[in-house]
């Protein structure tokens, strides 16, 4: 069984016909616990994200702030495995039919074996990875088995990549390319960085026809309008995964995922 | 994998490949936001390695202020409990600052200069490599902070102390398991968010391509020395080199230049905590999988899923559950051998050392003196061992009075008084 690249393309270009970025949004596998993450994810779907990257905790989240590390932490200390994840999004794309990207880091995969993994991720329904510590030079093993499986591969850009390098990175990926809007990990941010419309712009000059979304540090309405007017999606983690820590209880933290999701939804629209 | 063209005929020609990696081990997994810092580093380096105006100045600075060479002490009263094998001290415990650790961060700091950054960070587990990088950071008038695991923090309150004495912003780190490995995962965190000023000071053999084989050609110098001066006082090589690994910069700097000398085993001690079997150890070549961990890929600690499990030594500064890539490969290719050695062996090789010969070790590179308690016996009174006396026991004199009940009186240490009653028997 193939995996969803096609869907994940196809939708970023729904959003693209109707003149407006799309809505990523992030969510822990096992947080707060499996089926609690599941009803997370789907109420971001019904709040209007138009994909979402389920996590697969690790312990050691190098790239994660504070926010995604305690979510990881309580989905790891539940007992969160791999099978658990793979559940996660053959609930939340069955239920929805909508995109489902795994985002993890690379060793998880490497000792669960990559032919397995991605084996399993497509039958699940998943759309493609994102592992922000396996840079190009070092992936040609996943993307040859991704590629096979019909799994996307979404590489990072930053700020600090040079040209020659974006474009590299963008002939390399598939689905989409994530630019990282700041010099930064996960994590809520006052203001979106100035240096993400340049980076923006400079991997489109790539000449790749890859949607290019941007994420880190985006929170609100206003942040998803701003990045919109110049992004073909946005991506939101941190924010989502507050929401649902600060909740009182697991049913109300559902609902805010939910409300957030519908208020980012019409800020993507906004931003046209 | 593995070539003899690594021993010969250029040895320090043949491994890391361009991409880092030693046979199947090394690499470079980094987010992309420090690929282009991490790059720089190494394009640097390779113009300092070829710029005799850098060699120079880290060669006066290893003199003047370091105090090299290290001297080799035979140890005549402690080798009498390792079979009567003659056993020689590398004495990096004399360095300025007390360990090996300077060797590689005044390099680095050089190289902080050169790049044009004000401004250092590091982790650190028993605190050597942070007192060591702030003492440098001071020298260089450099803005210095050390990431140390909170439960570090405690356990080398003197070490802390003494970074902040010199100036550096010493940040307790409370996520994970609170030891290095979050030390590493923190400093990282910060060096992605201001890596346009900031120079990692990498303390160890691990992390990305260039760190592997950068520091250790800083701390390549041990071995250098060491082969000089035993074949000058015992007239031959040595049959074993021995060192403690944590991360392994130590034991590298030893080895490396006695890897062409097939007939010299190196031997690297690793933490066996409360030993191997109840899980409880830090033993990474002994009971670890090749993973990915910080920046490349080695042998590390971990579950079936790829999740890094918790290390634990009583030595703060092995209490990692990671290996230099360099050491998976020696340990791959047979050229290195690596044995576990427990807490209480190395607590009694710590007092052994003490009593016997007036030098008292830190607790990292007391794994090594009891690694070479047992080899000894296994060679023999013919036998002839050089061990890597990496750093001093000053920083672990509360463990270890903790361990021995060596204070007077103490609430906490009478809660300890149960287990010290184990460890009775005297060493010596």
């Amino acid at each position: 069984m193939s995996g969803n690249i096609n869907l994940l393309s196809d939708t970023l270009a729904a959003a693209k016909a109707e003149d407006r970025a799309a809505l990523i949004a992030y969510l822990p596998a096992g947080f707060p616990t499996v089926d609690g993450g599941i009803e997370a994810i789907k109420a971001a779907f019904d709040g209007g994200a138009d994909v979402v990257e389920v996590g697969l905790p690790h312990s050691d989240p190098v790239l994660d702030g504070p926010v995604i590390q305690t979510a990881d932490d309580i989905a790891l200390r539940g007992g969160v495995r791999i099978a658990d994840v793979m559940r996660t999004v053959r609930e939340a794309h069955a239920a929805t039919g909508k995109p489902v990207l795994v985002m993890t880091y690379w060793n998880p995969i490497d000792r669960y074996g990559v032919e397995r993994f991605t084996a399993e991720l497509a039958e699940a329904g998943g759309a493609g990875c994102i592992l922000p510590d396996l840079p190009v030079q070092e992936a040609a093993l996943w993307r040859e088995h991704a590629q096979k499986h019909g799994l996307a591969t979404v590489f990072v850009v930053a700020p600090s990549s040079r040209d020659a390098r974006l474009a590299e990175i963008t002939a390399a990926g598939s689905g989409f390319v994530y630019a990282a809007s700041l010099m930064g990990v996960t994590g809520t941010r006052e203001s979106v960085g100035a240096q993400a419309e340049d980076l923006v712009t400079r991997t489109r000059a790539t000449r790749s026809d890859l949607p290019v979304c941007v994420g880190l540090g985006v929170s609100d309405a206003a942040q998803a309008a701003e990045v919109a007017a110049f992004a073909d999606g946005v991506i939101v983690g941190s924010a989502f995964v507050k929401r649902m820590l600060d909740a009182p209880d697991d049913a109300s933290g559902v609902d805010a995922v939910r409300a957030l999701a519908a208020d980012l939804a019409k800020g993507v629209r906004r931003g046209a | 994998m593995p070539s003899n063209n690594y021993f010969f005929p250029d040895p320090e020609g043949q491994v890391p490949t361009t991409g880092g990696y030693f046979g199947a081990f090394g690499g470079k997994f980094i987010p992309e936001a420090l690929v282009a810092a991490v790059d720089e580093v190494a394009v640097e380096y390779d113009k300092a390695k070829a710029d005799p105006e850098f060699a120079r100045e880290l060669n006066d600075l290893m003199v003047d202020y370091t105090g090299r060479p290290s001297s080799l002490t035979e140890v005549p009263r402690f080798a009498a409990e390792a079979g009567g094998a003659r056993v020689f001290l590398k004495r990096e415990d004399l360095n300025h600052t007390g360990s090996h650790k300077i060797n590689n961060v005044l390099g680095q700091a050089l190289l902080t200069k050169r790049m044009g950054k004000t401004r250092v960070i590091a982790e650190t587990g028993a605190g050597q490599h942070g007192v060591a990088t702030a003492t440098a950071c001071a020298l260089f008038g450099l803005d210095c902070t050390i990431y140390m695991g909170e439960i570090d923090t405690e356990r080398q309150a003197l070490n802390v102390a003494r970074m902040r004495m010199l100036g550096a912003e010493v940040v307790a780190v409370k996520s994970g398991s609170r030891t290095l490995k979050d030390a590493i995962n923190e400093a990282f965190r910060d060096w992605v968010a201001n890596v346009d000023h900031t120079h990692y000071l990498f303390g160890t053999v691990a992390g990305p391509h260039p760190f592997p084989a950068m520091v250790r050609d800083f701390h390549r110098v041990i071995g250098v020395e060491a082969r000089r001066q035993i074949l000058e006082r015992a007239g031959r090589l040595p049959d074993a080199a021995i060192a403690c690994v944590g991360g392994g910069s130590n034991a590298i700097g030893l080895f490396h230049a006695f890897i062409p000398d097939a007939d010299v085993r190196l031997i690297g001690c690793e933490p066996a905590g409360h030993g191997i079997d109840t899980g409880e150890h830090a033993a990474t070549l002994t009971a670890g999988e090749p993973g990915i961990l910080h920046g490349s890929r080695s042998y590390v600690l971990q579950d079936d899923e790829g999740q890094i499990t918790e290390p634990y030594s009583i030595s703060a500064g092995l209490d990692y559950p990671g290996i230099g890539p360099e050491h998976s490969y020696l340990k791959d290719s047979g050229r290195g051998e690596y044995r576990a050695v427990t807490d209480d062996a190395a607590m009694q090789a710590l007092r052994l050392l003490s009593r016997t010969e007036g030098i008292i070790p830190a607790i990292e590179s007391a794994h090594a003196l009891a690694g070479a308690l047992e080899v000894g016996k296994e060679l023999g009174p013919d036998g002839l061992i050089v061990v890597n006396l990496s750093g001093r026991g000053d920083k672990d004199m509360d463990t270890a009075a903790r361990y021995f009940g060596l204070y007077d009186t103490d609430a906490e240490v009478a809660a300890d008084e149960a287990h010290t009653a184990e460890i009775e028997g005297d060493a010596k």
